[in-house]
């Protein structure tokens, strides 16, 4: 018995949803208030689209690596989506 | 492998070229709490040997590929050929392509049946099945003891880019992303640094993809960047990869063709990837051989598009930016920008609040997943291929944990010891670049001969190695006494250090494949029987035929190959 482990995946997922949030909510916020110092190409959005590109891309792999009951304690590798298995 | 470090950034410029907000420091602290939080909860994970150094064997292809591409993928290393593409153009796209990609994909298809069935938990451990215990030893002490000092060495050049280009205490970046390292480390072991590695590398394709797309609208794609650059530079040529190397005046690197093929592609990008047990690792922690073979190869695919985010956006400065980028003596005389700064200063160009924090991110990512690497494979080096042979050849499992948990902490504090030396000595960090170069090609000879020639000897494998790395550094110390000996060793007064690298390399592997040869066929070989899982033609290896064809790594390798040929025809 070799105990199974979250995948990297689900972790990865939750700084994205983190990253996500916080740069799409600057990206907002630029688009109602614009400051007064812009980067070169502002009128691009950039925060805005990347910001949700992370977040969606977290909430995927937040969704599908999220662990399921009873995860743990049970025999490794046999599951596609365990063991560090993408 | 041979990376331009950023060594000449002066230690105390003028002002930092970024400033944080609160929304930067927020991603930066919450990709700290991560590792932590990784290692943390993957230390139950990590009890015994097998779990600790190897991470369990129990890596998908994925898992193994990724971390086996991003402990090579360093944040010197993404700034380092960033800057080189400002001052070379494409040229430096071929460490990326021919300087890699062949010997990756040789590495999983033909090497890694041998390091996988012989069970091996490092590539000294393979010598020591191969040749005996000297060539072990000899293997093992060299490679562990570069590994420290270049992790100092890189430690000491990441704490300078974070001083001059945020304004950051060198000491504070020194010891906080370090101990980080060493925390997550020696709680869970290899399968941290794995798990951490790709989160890392993720991190790095997130945190530096939108410079090149951004840059590439305001260029105007492609052909507007070409024709941008042609403006901007008159009469240089930095978008093609081949036509100006048929000698070594026509190209700003000095190089001829032959250097890039024989030198890079055949020595010096196979030494590094099929060899260097740090990045090797991680293909070894792989849960079965065809995951094993398909890791290097999916490495190899991601490999190729690194030049999206490191050599693009050198280009696209000589493109874009208003005032040309000069060297680091004329950028201190003259207060102005150099070449070691091209990647912060597009970070600064492009990216707002948030965004730039995610950058810098992906910088400290990067410098992390590398000092991951190098403690990870130290710790398993000295544990099994020193500690244990010299020291306490039979202890209980649990005792080498410890060992290990305890030298990835001491790695990490002898690599701190090396950054604070060249701090002091800044000319250490030439010689001990140097102590790297000296090694790794002859290596590539020993195990060469090992894997494919069966009858090289013990005293072959260990004789070969020697004169190989004694070679390699009397040429060296040729060259530094009379910088003349440079046209017999680099076959031209005219070509560069890295030029010289090369060279020095092919002629050492040689002089070591020369050695062995000559001391095996006068000593006696081992019988057949003894090398079954260790060389070619004695092993068996697992046919792919029963695998469907999208499964097989033969037609992955090959697909990547398909692809590295059509990149090379299209920037020729």
């Amino acid at each position: 018995m070799r105990r199974r482990f979250i995948p990297i995946w689900f972790f990865i997922g939750l700084l994205l949803d983190f990253y996500g949030v916080l740069i799409l909510g600057v990206g907002l916020y630029e688009l109602v208030r614009p400051p007064a110092v812009t980067v070169k190409m502002a009128h691009l959005h950039a925060a805005l689209w990347w910001g949700a590109l992370l977040l969606g891309l977290g909430l995927i792999y937040t969704w599908k690596f999220a662990p399921r009951g009873g995860a743990e304690d049970e025999p490794a590798a046999r599951g596609r989506s365990q063991g560090g298995v993408p | 492998m041979s990376m331009p470090l950023l060594t000449a950034l002066p230690a105390s410029g003028p002002s930092r070229l970024l400033s944080l907000g609160p929304v930067d420091f927020a991603v930066i602290a919450a990709y700290f709490l991560l590792v932590l939080g990784i290692g943390w909860y993957l230390k139950k994970f990590a009890a015994t040997g097998d779990d600790f150094f190897m991470a369990g064997r129990r890596m998908s292809a994925w898992i193994a590929g990724l971390s086996f591409l991003a402990a090579n993928l360093g944040s010197l290393e993404l700034m380092g050929w960033a800057a080189s593409a400002y001052q070379y153009g494409i040229l430096a796209a071929h460490w990326y392509w021919i300087g890699a990609v062949p010997a990756m994909l040789f590495l999983g298809i033909v090497m890694m049946p041998f390091y996988y069935i012989c069970r091996t938990h490092s590539v000294p451990g393979y010598l020591q099945l191969r040749f005996g215990g000297s060539t072990r030893l000899l293997a093992a002490v060299c490679f562990a003891l570069m590994t420290v000092l270049m992790s100092g060495v890189n430690m000491y050049a990441m704490a300078l880019v974070m001083k001059v280009v945020l304004g950051w205490d060198i000491h504070f970046s020194i010891w906080a992303s370090s101990l980080t390292v060493a925390v997550y480390v020696a709680l869970g072991g290899l399968l941290s640094a794995i798990f951490n590695e790709v989160l890392q590398f993720m991190l790095i394709w997130l945190g530096s993809l939108l410079i090149p797309i951004i840059g590439l609208v305001e260029a105007g794609g492609w052909s507007g960047m070409v024709a941008r650059i042609q403006q901007n530079f008159p009469g240089g040529d930095y978008t093609h990869m081949w036509r100006t190397m048929s000698d070594f005046t026509g190209n700003p690197m000095g190089i001829h063709w032959t250097g890039i093929v024989f030198g890079l592609g055949l020595v010096l990008s196979p030494a590094y990837w099929m060899t260097d047990f740090l990045v090797v690792q991680r293909v070894l922690a792989a849960r079965d051989l065809r995951s094993a073979k398909m890791a290097p190869i999916i490495g190899a695919a991601f490999k190729m598009m690194v030049p999206l985010i490191v050599i693009l956006p050198g280009l696209l400065a000589l493109a874009v930016l208003e005032i040309p980028l000069v060297g680091e003596s004329e950028a201190v005389a003259r207060g102005l920008h150099s070449y070691n700064e091209v990647l912060p200063l597009m970070m600064a160009r492009y990216l707002g609040p948030g965004l730039l924090g995610l950058g810098i991110t992906a910088l400290i990512a990067g410098f992390m997943s590398g000092m991951a690497g190098n403690v990870s494979a130290f710790a398993t080096v000295w544990t099994y291929d020193i500690y244990k042979p010299l020291f306490k050849r039979e202890a209980a499992d649990r005792h080498y944990v410890t060992m290990g948990r305890g030298c990835t902490i001491l790695g990490v504090l002898v690599s701190i010891g090396t950054a604070y030396l060249v701090m002091q000595f800044g000319s250490i960090m030439d010689y001990v670049q140097a102590l790297f170069s000296f090694f790794t090609a002859p290596l590539l000879g020993t195990v060469m001969l090992g894997m494919f020639w069966r009858r090289a000897t013990a005293a072959g494998g260990f004789w070969g190695l020697l004169a190989g790395t004694l070679s390699s550094i009397g040429m060296w110390a040729w060259v530094k006494a009379d910088p003349g000996a440079l046209r017999y060793v680099a076959l031209s007064e005219h070509a560069r250090a890295m030029a010289e690298n090369m060279y020095r390399g092919l002629w050492s592997c040689l002089a070591c494949v020369l050695v062995t040869v000559a001391v095996s066929l006068c000593t006696r070989p081992r019988p057949a029987a003894e090398l079954v899982g260790l060389v070619r033609g004695l092993t068996a290896v697992p046919p792919e035929r029963g695998l469907p064809l999208h499964r097989r790594p033969l037609f992955w390798a090959a697909a990547v190959c398909a692809v590295f040929v059509i990149l090379n025809l299209v920037f020729w």
